[in-house]
């Protein structure tokens, strides 16, 4: 049982930084828990804070069933992979991998008897004598993760652990570390700024910003329920079109067009509200043809992405991007209409920025 | 040589002016390295060779050669003990200088102690100006009070007291360059801070420390005044000071003994240079005289 | 999955968000030290140099105004003079002509020597070969590693009357340079000795002007004076200064000469430091002495101040 919970934590640096900025909330045991957000958001502080490696300035933090918040990192039963592995460059791999053990007083024979064991479980064999220097990106990530393995943890705590390896060797180490932590079971924390990892990976995230919470929630809710206008433009691949508009009954009037109500905000709107009306460009339908609800422009920009294209409309002042397949590229020029489905549509409140009519999912959320 | 802008003349006259003056800054630069060598080159071509001459004399010569002068070495009864007490003093002033520079440079660069930048710029201002010269006066009277005089603690004592700041200085610029993941990792897997020290540091100050090593044991051996007005007794002296009575105790030098001794004194510090070159490059950190 | 919910950890004491700031006892670096086991570790060096460093620095100023000796009377009972022994100092013919000597002997030895020499060397060995720079580097180095005792006796035997190398080379046998051209000799030996510093430092200097400066200035047909003047000096400036700074302050300080003349003959050659060694240790006048050390830390100090000063500048 390795819950972790945090009440009201402040993490405040001399002269007045407040870099966790009293976070209360649970991750589950077993979790694949993400914190996502931009740098200087205070993701790697809480971290280190949950390490220990920094001491909090006010409030609790409980793993497991004990409250941690005084005890050294030694006593916390956590282990940590940092961003560059920190793998000791005098010690070859057993030597490595077995060092928790080591502190932890196991006698030589069963350490590096551990340590075999974990190591062939990460593919390693083979590689015990090497040193760190001796090993590629990918091998010294994967001893990183044995050593931490191998030290009996009750969590994980991993710091951006893919931005070190290249592009393709990410992708692979993605699916690796999904799988590892599945089968182990323990309670993980990772930190990335990296949108994508984030939602393929966790099973759960927190967006932080500026040392608060903005939102938690599944990969699924943050995506499809952003609870502000800050996190619909941080996730997903291409950035969600977000604009200003006015509800006029049940449409808005948004870019020169009249669309209808999304449909998670019936009932939570005033008429001549200003919002901000958001729709990624994957759920734009591109239609040559006038549709009704749709918004009408002029296609200026294409990019290939590969299997798709994002298209970018001149709408008036403004533009609006689309994503369509690659046989259906419109060429530049070409006059059109896009329409989303109200039920992927989302509409913010252009005050306060925040999501209209969607509740937020988890009550342990504060306020962003 | 044919050009399209007018001012680089095709005439030849001036061809062969711009080669002249090439030419001539060749042989000067030639000439000059010349120079250099022999002015460098002169007085320690009497070092590798008199120490090997049967007839050693002070004019340099080809040597007619011999070992026989390095016996000379057994006859006088302070040489060879006089390099004993060079490496006494040197290990000495290594080891101290080592233990508590490393001690302090770590502390000073993990954590941070209110005023610790400042502290640093103060003690390096102190160590340049209040050199070994400036200060004879004062460290004779201190060694005289503390009753050391004639000790080589003494001798130890004080320069390891020099060397420290720069010391600190060098060895903190050295640690704030380490990432501190490995401590922080070591530490999270629950060592404490001795075995973070034992386990992590030290391996990877390795070669911050051999640096440190080495500059002290180079600043010692050849340092001649501190020994010279701390200590008395010929037993005591080493060999930078010893060296100095061969040559003005009145009467006819020994050359054989001279030469044969210079040598054997000069190797340790010439073989320290050629492997810190080797392994990290002869470098200069912030204007400090290594 | 089950949950541990947030009550369960009221128990354990009040939480007070927003109340005042907590501090915990654990430590929050790398390795978990905390501040006073740091300072335990910064203490025993802190001891050493407060003692032999600091102390005896402080202690000049006491021992600056008394009249303290090394035997007699005033040895066992030493008497406050206030400042006579500096006022003395004004009118010490002896203190005047060493302080003299010793700015003659660091102008000569250090600036116009050891920089120039040093620059030069760095200068001609860009362009030089591979085998030959490495060679001609490392020879210049050894007359500064070889120990003080040594490179003093190699320069006793250069300069001998009857039988040094010197005069065999130039033909001037009988010349006793040591006696008839001391300072001369001085200055050449700390030459030879110093050079290698300069040398080094005006090579990394040299080695950090863009090569496409001086490209550029070959391009337009620049000589070697005008590339030095245009291109080299400019970006080397800071570079200079702390060169000359820094040798001034080793120069100055240097007591190696005393190996070779021992301040003479006739004090020709008491530089300040064989001046010092000799009033105060030779001749016991300990409290002049301290007096006229003094005199060289102050002086190290303008130096060393104006080095900051420059360093300063040129990180801004």
């Amino acid at each position: 049982m390795a819950a972790i919970t945090m009440n009201e934590l402040v993490k405040e640096f001399p002269g007045g930084v407040r870099a966790v900025d009293g976070l209360s909330m649970t991750i589950e045991d077993g979790e694949f828990f993400a914190l996502l957000g931009p740098s200087g958001c205070g993701k790697t502080t809480l971290l280190r804070t949950i390490a220990g490696l920094e001491s909090a300035s006010e409030g609790r933090l409980s793993i497991g069933e004990r409250d941690v918040t005084d005890l050294p990192p030694g006593e916390r039963r956590v282990a940590m992979v940092f961003q560059d592995y920190a793998l000791f460059p005098h010690m070859n791999v057993a030597e490595n991998i077995s060092y928790p053990l080591k502190i932890q007083k196991v006698t030589r024979r069963d350490r590096y008897a551990k340590a075999e064991d974990v190591g062939e479980g990460l593919a390693l064999d083979g590689l015990m004598d090497r040193r760190p220097g001796q090993l590629s990106g990918g091998q010294q990530q994967r001893v990183a993760l044995a050593r931490a393995v191998a030290s009996n943890p009750t969590v994980f705590l991993f710091d951006e652990p893919l931005s070190n390896l290249d592009a393709r060797l990410r992708l692979e180490a993605r699916t690796f570390l999904k799988r590892l932590q599945r089968e182990l079971g323990i309670t993980t924390v990772f930190v990335t700024h990296d949108q994508a990892e984030a939602l393929a990976l966790a099973d759960r995230l927190a967006v932080m910003r500026d040392g608060k919470i903005l939102q938690i929630g599944s990969p699924r809710d943050v995506f499809t329920s952003p609870a502000s206008t800050f996190v619909a433009s941080f996730i997903g691949s291409t950035p969600m079109n977000l604009r200003p508009g006015v509800v006029r009954g049940d449409a808005v009037s948004v870019a020169g067009a009249s669309v209808p109500l999304p449909t998670s905000s019936v009932g939570s709107v005033r008429e001549g509200q200003d919002v901000v009306w958001g729709a990624r460009p994957e759920y734009l339908r591109w239609s040559p043809e006038q549709v009704d609800g749709g918004i009408k422009g002029t296609v200026t920009v294409t990019e290939n992405l590969g299997a798709s294209v994002l298209v970018s409309l001149e709408v008036g002042e403004t533009f609006v991007q689309f994503i369509v397949d690659e046989d259906d590229e419109p060429a530049p020029g070409t006059e059109g209409w896009v329409v989303a489905k109200p039920e992927r549509t989302l509409l913010f409140d252009a005050e306060s920025e925040q999501l209209i009519g969607a509740a937020a999912k988890d009550p342990a959320v504060s306020p962003a | 040589m044919t050009t399209t802008i007018e001012q680089a003349s095709t005439h030849p006259r001036a061809e062969s002016m711009a080669f002249a003056r090439a030419a001539l800054g060749r042989i000067g630069r030639y000439v000059f390295l010349g120079f250099v060598i022999v002015f460098f080159a002169l007085p320690v071509l009497w070092l590798v060779t008199a120490p090997f001459d049967r007839a050693p004399a002070l004019r340099l010569s080809f040597p007619s050669f011999t070992l026989r002068n390095f016996e000379t070495l057994l006859d006088n009864p302070y040489a060879l003990r006089s390099l004993g007490n060079s490496l006494i003093i040197s290990l000495g002033t290594m080891a101290l200088v080592l233990i508590l520079a490393a001690l302090a440079s770590y502390a000073l660069s993990r954590v941070r102690i209110p005023g610790r930048d400042t502290l640093l710029y103060m003690l390096l201002l102190l160590s340049s100006i209040v050199t070994g010269t400036a200060a004879m006066v004062p460290t004779f009277v201190l060694i005289t009070e503390l009753r050391l005089i004639d000790t080589h603690l003494a001798v130890v004592l004080v320069m390891a007291g020099g060397l420290l700041p720069a010391a600190i200085f060098i060895l903190k610029d050295f640690m704030d360059n380490t990432p501190k993941s490995y401590e922080e990792s070591a530490r999270v897997y629950g060592a404490s801070p001795l075995q973070i020290l034992r386990h992590v540091v030290v391996p990877i100050a390795r070669p911050g420390l051999a640096t440190i090593a080495v500059w002290s044991v180079v600043q010692v051996w050849g340092n001649f005044l501190v020994p010279f007005i701390l200590l008395r007794s010929p037993e005591n002296f080493p060999a930078a000071v010893i060296m100095f009575t061969f040559y003005t105790e009145g009467g006819q030098p020994n050359l054989a003994l001279i030469s044969a001794f210079s040598l054997l004194f000069s190797i340790p510090v010439v073989l320290l240079y050629l492997f810190v070159s080797r392994r990290y490059g002869f470098r200069f950190y912030g204007g400090i005289k290594s | 999955m089950p949950t541990t919910s947030p009550t369960e950890l009221q128990p354990q004491g009040p939480t007070s968000p927003g109340g005042p700031l907590r501090r915990r006892g654990t430590a929050d670096d790398a390795a978990g030290l905390g501040r006073s086991r740091a300072s335990a570790f910064v203490a025993p060096a802190l001891v050493m140099i407060g003692i032999f460093l600091v102390f005896p620095a402080l202690w000049t100023l006491y021992l600056g105004v008394t009249n303290w000796r090394l035997t007699g009377a005033a040895a066992a009972d030493p008497e406050f003079v206030g400042l006579d022994n500096y006022l003395d100092a004004l009118t010490d013919d002896r203190f005047l002509n060493s302080l003299y000597l010793t700015v003659i002997f660091v102008f000569f030895s250090a600036i116009a020597g050891q920089m120039v020499i040093g620059f030069t060397i760095a200068w001609v060995l860009r362009l030089s070969s591979k085998r030959i720079r490495p060679a001609v580097e490392m020879l210049v180095l050894i007359a500064w590693i070889l120990p003080a005792s040594v490179i003093a006796w190699l320069w006793l035997a250069l300069l001998d009357r009857r039988s040094g190398t010197l005069n065999t080379i130039l033909g001037t046998e009988g010349t006793a340079w040591l006696l008839e051209y001391p300072m001369q000799s001085i200055i050449a030996f700390n030459i030879f000795n110093g050079t290698a510093f300069s040398m080094l430092l005006f090579g990394a200097a040299l080695a950090s002007i863009p090569p496409s400066q001086l490209e550029t200035a070959r391009m337009v047909g620049a000589g070697t004076w005008a590339t030095l003047r245009d291109v080299v000096f400019p970006n080397i400036r800071g570079h200079v200064l702390t060169v000359m700074l820094l040798v001034t302050l080793w120069t100055f300080n240097v007591f190696t000469p005393f190996l070779l003349t021992a301040g003479g003959p006739n004090q020709q050659t008491e530089i300040l430091p064989v001046f010092i060694y000799r009033l105060a240790l030779q001749a016991g006048e300990l409290g002049k002495g301290a007096a006229f050390s003094l005199i060289m830390i102050l002086i190290n100090l303008v130096i060393a101040l104006v080095y900051l000063r420059v360093l300063r500048e040129r990180r801004t």
